[in-house]
């Protein structure tokens, strides 16, 4: 089974983050780990979701949390390009309602 | 039938989930149906794994059956950790708005969606939590 790699860049206040593979309970606290790191000074943060294969609700925990705490802090989440089947999870669950989502 | 009994512990996640991307793939369905699959397993696994034995440790069971036509999947876990059915649980309002919304319940919700059949039963002191799966 493949992993989840995280790459992340940061810019002028804005941290894009860019998962790739499955976010599962195992990986799930890899990314929470890895954006809750670089998230000082950060006002829009924005997960490149284009090579995300896979999202359980372990996953969906961690971009309601971040969704959340930008939201405090006056500032943005912002979901980029889900492949379908990830929208469709994003769909049942009522998160494509919630979340900010850009393609 | 073929049947995997592991740990009840998060980190046998991906041990399970291969098992059972085995005996799927060996028959085929679409990347969605796989999917869907993947995430009613791993959310009924993780449950067992965080909560059934809790404190302490204990082991869980999967039976995965395929046959008839459509080929039909049918899953099961069994653990004899404390009672639990998952399915008591009220579905979560899934059109709140993010601040009003909670974490829990969202796993169990999602198996539901994602398959054609699930069910729960506490027998000689095992919890059985069974789903099935058209595979298309």
């Amino acid at each position: 089974m493949e992993e989840l790699k995280i790459e992340k860049k940061q810019e002028n206040g804005v941290l894009t983050v860019i998962p790739e593979g499955r976010i599962d309970n195992s990986s799930a606290p890899q990314l929470e780990a890895q954006i809750k790191d670089s998230l000082e000074g950060i006002t829009k943060l924005v997960l490149e979701f284009e090579k995300v294969t896979y999202i359980s609700s372990s996953g969906l925990r961690v971009l309601l949390n971040f969704h959340k705490s930008m939201e405090e802090r006056d500032g943005e989440l912002i979901v980029r390009k889900p492949a379908e089947l990830v929208k469709g999870v994003f769909d049942v669950t009522g998160f494509s309602d919630v979340l900010t989502m850009e393609n | 039938m073929k049947e995997l009994e592991v740990r009840a512990d998060g980190s046998e996640l991906s041990t399970v989930i291969t098992f059972v991307d085995e005996q799927i793939e060996a028959v085929g369905c679409s990347p969605k149906t796989l999917m869907q699959i993947e995430l009613s397993v791993e959310e009924i696994f993780v449950n067992i794994a965080n909560y059934a034995y809790a404190p302490g440790t204990g082991s869980a069971i999967i039976r995965l059956d395929i046959s008839g036509d459509p080929p039909t999947a049918e899953i099961t876990f069994v653990d004899k950790g404390r009672q639990y059915d998952p399915l008591a649980k009220e579905d979560p309002d899934v059109t709140l708005p993010a601040k009003d919304r909670g974490i829990g319940g969202l796993g169990i919700f999602l198996t539901k969606k994602s398959m054609d059949e699930v069910s729960y039963v506490y027998r000689d002191g095992s919890n059985v939590f069974t789903m099935k799966k058209v595979l298309v």
